[in-house]
């Protein structure tokens, strides 16, 4: 599911490291199951794509802000440049879409290519997890991204009769406004001089894109279905040689059925983050 | 005129939420000699429903766990000593959890391996197999879990008491929800046997043997390191069963051969769910392996330096 990516940087790369050395309990099946993204984000840790500890913005000492190397500083500032120009091209070009044509029908079709490239691109997100110089969980990138690359390559660019649905226009307009919002905020933050506004904007727009975002996304795969079920695509029937099988109907069933209990906890966990940076408040996190 | 011997003065504790900071409970004449164990039993009498396995005890909010064992007095406490609580939650006993997660299984695979109704179509309600390798499978998937289960009963000598109790969940689902789902296709009607036929079956089953005798192997051998009731810890080493040989490489070889077991399982059913649960178990035991060798690196020493964690010379 494309989560809005904010909560990307809302990871614990601490209680991810910290679940790695305890004793044998199965701490994989925890983020790979679909409650653990949330579970994973909800802790008082505000890892960035950029290198600033956005909880430090205000209050902390210098001294906590992660220290990065010129070379990686360089390259995330690079990255999330182009990542927020990427983004801006795409809305661009739909606005610029729909000012001509009136209609949204073919407004998928002709942003295709540069939806896939950005969105695609974000998969370095989790590489940079991986090295360290992004302070977020891998997992909880790596379930983030997963679900957009979902969203784009095994919906609506395998689907092709969905394309023209209204709620494709939903999610990418939520997705669009939102990755502006969120690389500009994480290029501001490298280069030190975050104003105000972006981070309002980052801790505000979630309230009602996240909603909006999910709703195109589920609307979007329950158009699918019937598509799916007829063509029988992405599914592997019995018997076969390796004795599997996949139904990719049932498949999208369960993904759909996986956002009760993911979307609340991640909306909440934003909105506490959002408390936190933006008021000051203090949280006395739950304990695990 | 008596003397004040500072070594046998009483001392005072006091008990304080680690987040809030609230006074919790206050002791007073406590042995300095006490261990934290029994202090964490004074602490449940004013607050029974903190049993001693969920509390955590430490010097700093943010620090370490005290270990139950260690002694007031040795502590860099003064008379009276602050000590802060984190409830751990609800906890259960590891041969609860062991038991309930092995059981499973067994007990799970048996009901499609007997193809029990409403599983498979109801002309197959009942009916058994035609090829010899869902039979065999059968037999060593169940092997596995009962070796498991008397070992657990038996053999292990657990580090820890208890886990927290939302564990029990999580791991149950793990490992039943893949025991169902490998023992839906091996006992499927339409299942395909492996394609290079009784050779390959062959050859499974002997990696499989192996690799249970090694595992169980390393298992009895890491039991006589540590004696009954004790919680020491030691490097262990190869014995003169050649199957222990394998601590010459790697520092956690019950894991190797657990990999190998599961691996050989895959080969002899050709079953993508039992290879796919054999790479997640793999990655698994990997980060564990990895923790153990860092922890025996930083324990000893003359830590042996060929020993890799898992894989011989590669992971």
């Amino acid at each position: 599911m494309g989560r809005l990516t904010e909560v990307a940087a809302l990871g614990s790369g601490a209680r991810a490291a910290r679940w790695a050395g305890s004793p044998p309990t199965l701490l994989l099946l925890s983020p790979t199951s679909p409650g653990c993204a949330a579970t994973m984000a909800s802790s008082d840790e505000d890892g960035t794509n950029g290198g600033a500890s956005e909880a430090g913005e205000d209050r902390e000492a210098p001294g906590k802000r992660r220290r990065l190397g010129l070379l990686a500083t360089a390259w995330l500032t690079f990255y999330n440049i182009a990542m927020t120009a990427g983004w801006l091209v795409l809305a661009i070009a739909m606005v610029r879409f729909y000012m001509e044509k009136g209609t949204h029908r073919g407004l998928y079709k002709s942003v295709q290519k540069t939806l896939k490239f950005f969105q695609t691109f974000a998969l370095l997100e989790i590489v940079h997890c991986l090295i360290g110089i992004v302070p977020t969980s891998v997992l909880v990138t790596g379930v983030q991204v997963s679900s957009r690359i979902f969203m784009v390559w095994l919906i609506t660019h395998s689907i092709k009769p969905i394309q023209n649905e209204e709620s494709v226009v939903l999610f990418l307009v939520a997705w669009t406004v939102t990755e502006i919002t969120r690389y500009s905020f994480y290029t501001f933050s490298l280069l030190d001089h975050l104003p105000y506004f972006i981070k309002w904007a980052r801790y505000n727009f979630f309230i009602i894109l996240y909603p909006v975002g999910v709703a195109g996304e589920l609307l979007t795969i329950y158009a699918a279905l019937p598509y799916v079920k007829k063509t029988g695509m992405f599914s592997i029937r019995l018997p076969n040689k390796y004795n599997v099988s996949f139904d990719y109907y049932y498949f999208l069933l369960i993904t759909m059925a996986s956002y009760i209990p993911l979307f609340p906890q991640l909306y909440f966990h934003m909105l506490r983050q959002r408390r936190k940076v933006l008021h000051g408040e203090v949280i006395v996190e739950k304990d695990d | 005129s008596k003397h004040p011997d500072p070594f046998h003065t009483l001392r005072e504790v006091e008990i304080l939420d680690a987040k809030t900071r609230e006074k919790l409970c206050f002791l007073d004449k406590v042995e300095p000699h006490a261990t934290i164990a029994e202090i964490k039993n004074l602490f449940t009498k004013t607050h029974p429903q903190w049993y001693p396995a969920r509390q955590s005890l430490r010097l700093d909010p943010k620090g370490k766990s005290l270990k139950d064992e260690d002694i007031l007095q040795k502590l860099p406490v003064g008379t009276t000593a602050t000590l802060y609580f984190r409830d751990l939650g609800a906890q259960i006993s590891w041969v609860t959890v062991f038991l309930t997660e092995y059981a499973g299984p067994l007990f799970i695979y048996l009901l499609f391996y007997f193809r029990v109704p409403f599983i498979y179509g109801h002309k197959y309600d009942f009916t058994s197999s035609r090829h010899t390798v869902v039979h065999l499978a059968c037999i060593c998937h169940s092997f596995h879990y009962v070796k498991r289960l008397l070992e657990t009963l038996f053999v292990h000598r657990f580090s820890h008491g208890t886990m927290p109790l939302r564990n029990i969940f999580k791991n149950c689902t793990y490992y039943w929800g893949f025991a169902a789902w490998m023992a839906y296709y091996i006992n499927h009607p339409l299942y395909t046997p492996p394609t290079y036929g009784a050779q390959q079956v062959k050859l499974a089953l002997a990696i499989f043997v192996i690799c249970q005798l090694g595992n169980f192997s390393i298992h009895m051998a890491l039991r006589d390191l540590r004696p009954a009731g004790s919680k020491t810890r030691k490097i262990p080493y190869p014995t003169k069963n050649p199957f222990t040989w394998l601590f010459l490489l790697v520092s956690c070889p019950n894991y190797t051969y657990e990999v190998g077991s599961w691996i050989g399982f895959a080969i002899m059913t050709q079953c993508l769910p039992v290879a796919l649960f054999s790479l997640v178990g793999f990655t698994q035991m990997t980060i564990w392996a990895k923790g153990k060798h860092r922890s025996y690196l930083k324990e000893f020493r003359d830590y042996p330096p060929l020993r890799m964690p898992i894989i011989p010379f590669l992971l």
